[in-house]
């Protein structure tokens, strides 16, 4: 890339490099920062070597701080345009990328820093992350939606090419060289006609702000160009992972920290009374704190405060909540006074008048937990008007409002950092445990961690809400859908546009979202954005009931969806599944067990096909294969998106065919995987990936878009192999029983 | 009553003096600092927590301190030696075995229990020994195809001494 011509080169230029306060480049600590052991503060080179030499989250310490400003915000409170927000080169040459963004298995800090690398031409092991720290890193509203690549890549690209022009300049002034006789590579700038003559990114800023702004931005790189970005990649944290290096919330001590046991209701709505801690206190070591309703059993061995707590005697008032599985549907229906229009265009009389054949049906679908691999943690330490906080969240910027908020004390003194986090999939955007462990930090004058347990977890869970859909569609002579009426009751509006070229049709969205909300008390707990919110079973509902009208159309469930679309990118992505797939639909069933759904996911496009084999007698599934060609614009990591479409897949069989809340007025009655199945290994079907090249559409989302198909996939699948259709999700062995006993 | 318990971590002399109905689990994170050991569901459902003691998989968060006096206990950090990685561990950095990482640890050591006593299972063998041990990430195609290609390079044997 050649610097933009308005960036003349400016012998005369003043450049000024601010002075700032020594950086501690080479110490890191894993743990808290002032451990008087120092038993685990790493030099930087040690830690990166245990940490595989490639790029670790690292925890920064010291006066680094004064060298970046966290939280910096852009004009219009969006990403910030400084480039220094963004990425720092160290003294050493090691370039560090900063993104309020988190790592929770999803593959940013891989694919981030190969985005960095590519455009500031650095090797990707010079790239460091430091992530979801709310005093470095600029301000970011959270990591969820399959927003990373799509919204954070393009102004860190942009940050990342102002960077090296700036570089381009610096550099420019010093070998006296006209900026555009520069090239970049591998971290230093040289003459295009004289590569030895060269001056590395090091040399030029050495850890300094670059305090000086190019009048124009110049162009990031083209995709032609792109040497590190496209390729797949291995992840980048490995190493730190197989080792158990890698730190968890759970994994950071503070000296004198003390382990909350934290007293639970019993039920929803169940409102406290009372507490007999008597027999508690006399544990040895223990200390009680009471807050109002929050009462915590605390300790320095968490087995021990958790203990404790089984011997506090609480009185909590009953739950005034009736709700079960068995009435819940009804109540949402009861509940769904008001409704948004999603989407509107014809007529929905006019569509009924031209369908030759109308199909009406009702789709269920209940409560599922995120169920991560690690519960919420938080550590929280208070000292004077400061907090300093490590919390497993997808959140960090919201956690430091919240810890600030429940101590009354200034956001900018609230620090919150984000180490590893053990799974997300929209469940750590609710930090109840950070806020926890604050109060009890500010009310025992110690440094607290919480760490909810399995129970806890499933207890405290904000669950992918359950919904109900209705739909209503008419089918015309020539077998084109001509009409579409859906309504859909508290699952959040997420993909309810039909991707389909219907000329008539009418989308609602009734309560409040995912999140519940509207004004009313629609769910007897929380419930939120679950991976693909909304979209999960939106997609169901949708593409089940395509698959109903293929049927009726006498065509197999392939042809009538290629029949029914107008959008060419689509198309292409269908036809990338089928030709994967290399199977022959027929109309279904076809007794061969062979399914299909495709979604817009947030633009990024996903067909997929499966083949299921059915026990009748017991009612079990299972997956044996399942294709998936997915097309999300310009890829970063082809094998980060690999394992994101593989993820969403296996996840996606839970919901399925056996992930449910069961719950009965206010009490969550599946508190841990005895009776809570999530997949396991003998699950585990074929999985093919296909990605679809499309480098001409800028990066969209891959953590959520796969894992949305995967109900109407299985359920139609399901249906071409036994000839019975599931309407509710999960499909249990016993709802398939009865499905097939009333067949 | 508290009581010293006597074993070997790693292939390290240690000795704990606590309650010895305490669960391994959590002498190993906050008494002994191996915080590579998870939590995950505190029950036995999950395999997060899963340690080798004297070469058998066992659920850390369900196994008393008591039952391990005597014995060698193998957790995450004792794997690699010397900053090299052990071919299991390697094989899951290659093949992308892992997303969030966190029951990684609890895997690798279902994994390397199992090649212990059978050092070229099929995958069929592979995702038996594995079924107790969840990944929510949904990495189990990889790590199916990580523990394949360790037994393929099994170059085990010299740090299986060292480390039991």
């Amino acid at each position: 890339m050649k610097p933009s011509k308005i960036d003349k080169p400016a012998p005369k230029l003043k450049l000024k490099l601010k002075a700032q306060p020594r950086i501690k480049d080479d110490e890191y600590t894993m743990y808290g920062p002032d451990d008087p052991s120092g038993r685990t503060t790493l030099e930087r080179r040690d830690f990166l070597k245990l940490a595989g030499g490639g790029l670790v989250v690292f925890f920064t310490a010291g006066d680094v701080l004064d060298a970046q400003i966290g939280g910096a915000r852009g004009p219009d409170g969006g990403y910030p345009d400084d480039p220094n927000a963004y990425l720092k080169v160290g003294a050493d040459g090691r370039v560090t990328c900063f993104t309020g963004k988190i790592e929770m298995g999803q593959g940013i800090i891989t694919s981030l820093a190969m985005m960095l690398a590519e455009e500031l031409d650095v090797p990707l092991a010079s790239v460091d992350m430091v992530m979801g720290d709310t005093a470095l890193c600029p301000y970011d509203a959270g990591t969820f939606g399959s927003r990373t690549t799509k919204y954070f890549g393009p102004p860190m690209r942009q940050a990342a090419a102002e960077a090296r022009g700036l570089l381009i300049r610096l550099a420019a002034a010093k070998l006296g060289s006209p900026e555009d006789a520069l090239e970049t590579k591998d971290g230093a700038v040289f003459a295009a006609k004289t590569p030895s003559k060269k001056i590395p990114y090091a040399d030029l800023v050495g850890g300094k702000r670059i305090e000086v702004r190019l009048e124009k931005k110049p162009p990031i790189k083209a995709i032609a160009k792109h040497s590190v970005s496209g390729r797949p990649t291995p992840r980048t944290d490995a190493r730190a992972k197989v080792t158990g290096e890698a730190k968890f919330a759970g994994d950071i001590r503070y000296p004198g920290m003390l382990y909350a046991a934290i007293l639970r209701p019993p039920a929803h709505g169940a409102s406290f009374k009372s507490a007999e801690t008597s027999a508690a206190e006399k544990v040895a070591g223990v200390k009680i704190v009471r807050d109002g309703d929050l009462v915590a059993v605390l300790h320095e061995k968490p087995d021990v405060a958790a203990a404790a707590l089984t011997l506090v005697k609480p009185e909590f008032e009953p739950s005034p909540s009736k709700l079960d599985n068995g009435n819940i549907f009804a109540h949402l229906k009861e509940v769904s006074a008001d409704s948004d229009v999603v989407v509107e265009s014809g007529n929905l009389e006019e569509g009924a008048k031209l369908a030759a054949k109308t199909i009406e049906r009702s789709y269920f679908a209940h409560y599922v937990a995120h169920a991560p691999s690690e519960p919420h943690t938080a550590v929280v330490r208070v000292e004077g008007d400061k907090a300093e906080v490590w919390a497993s969240t997808q959140s960090p910027f919201r956690a430091q409002q919240a810890v600030a908020q429940a101590l009354g004390l200034p956001q900018e003194n609230v620090r919150v950092r984000t180490p590893f986090v053990g799974c997300g999939f929209g469940g750590k955007n609710q930090g109840g445990q950070i806020v926890e462990a604050a109060r009890l930090a500010k009310l025992s004058g110690k440094p607290v961690q919480v760490a909810w347990t399995r129970t806890e977890e499933f207890f405290n869970d904000s669950f992918r809400p359950a919904a109900t859909y209705d739909i209503r569609a008419g089918l015309d002579a020539a077998n084109k859908i001509v009409l579409w009426d859906y309504k859909n009751y508290h699952a959040g509006s997420r993909s309810s546009q039909p991707v389909y070229d219907i000329p008539h049709k009418r989308v609602l969205a009734f309560g409040g979202g995912f999140a519940g909300g509207g004004g009313v008390r629609v769910h007897p707990f929380a419930t939120g954005a679950w991976r693909g919110p909304g979209s999960n079973t939106n997609i169901f509902a949708t593409e089940c009931h395509i698959d109903i009208m293929a049927q009726e159309a006498g065509l197999d469930p392939l042809a009538f969806r290629l029949a029914n679309l107008a959008d060419a990118r689509m198309k292409k992505v269908v036809q990338a599944a089928a030709d994967k797939f290399g199977r022959t639909f027929a109309k279904a069933p076809s007794t061969r067990g062979y399914g299909v759904a495709i979604t817009d996911y947030l633009n990024s496009y996903v067909a997929a096909m499966a083949e299921v084999e059915v026990d009748k007698a017991k009612g079990t599934v299972r997956v044996l294969r399942v294709v998936c060609a997915q097309d999300m614009g310009e890829c970063i990591n082809p094998d980060g998106a690999r394992m994101q479409i593989e993820g969403c897949i296996t996840m996606g069989l839970g919901y399925c065919l056996a992930e449910e809340i069961r719950f009965k007025d206010g009490r969550v009655l599946t508190e841990n995987y005895d009776s809570y199945d999530v997949p396991r290994f003998s699950w585990l079907p074929k999985i093919e990936t296909v990605i679809v090249d499309n480098p001409d559409l800028a990066p969209q989302g891959c953590g959520e878009p796969a894992v949305t198909v995967m109900g109407a996939l299985v359920a139609n699948a399901i249906h071409d192999a036994i000839g019975v259709r599931l309407f509710t999700l999960p499909m249990t062995p016993a709802r398939i029983k009865e499905a097939l006993a009333n067949k | 009553m508290d009581k010293t318990i006597r074993f070997r971590l790693n292939g390290n002399e240690v000795s704990v003096t606590t309650s010895p109905e305490r669960m391994l689990l959590w002498v190993l994170r906050t008494d002994l600092e191996h915080t590579g050991t998870k939590y995950g569901c505190g029950e036995g459902y999950c395999g997060t927590c899963t340690v080798l003691v004297d070469g058998q998989p066992e659920r850390s968060c369900q196994f008393p301190l008591a039952n391990v006096e005597g014995k060698s206990v193998l957790t995450i950090e004792g794997l690699s030696h010397g900053g090299k990685l052990h071919p299991l561990q390697q094989a899951f950095a290659d093949l992308g075995a892992l997303q969030c990482g966190y029951c990684t640890p609890g895997m690798i050591l279902a994994a390397y229990a199992l090649l212990l006593r059978k050092p070229n299972p099929t995958e069929a063998e592979i995702a038996d020994a594995l079924e107790g041990n969840l990944c929510r990430c949904g990495a189990y195609n990889r790590i199916i195809a990580a523990v394949r290609q360790a037994s393929g390079a099994l170059k085990m044997k010299v740090v299986d001494r060292e480390a039991l």
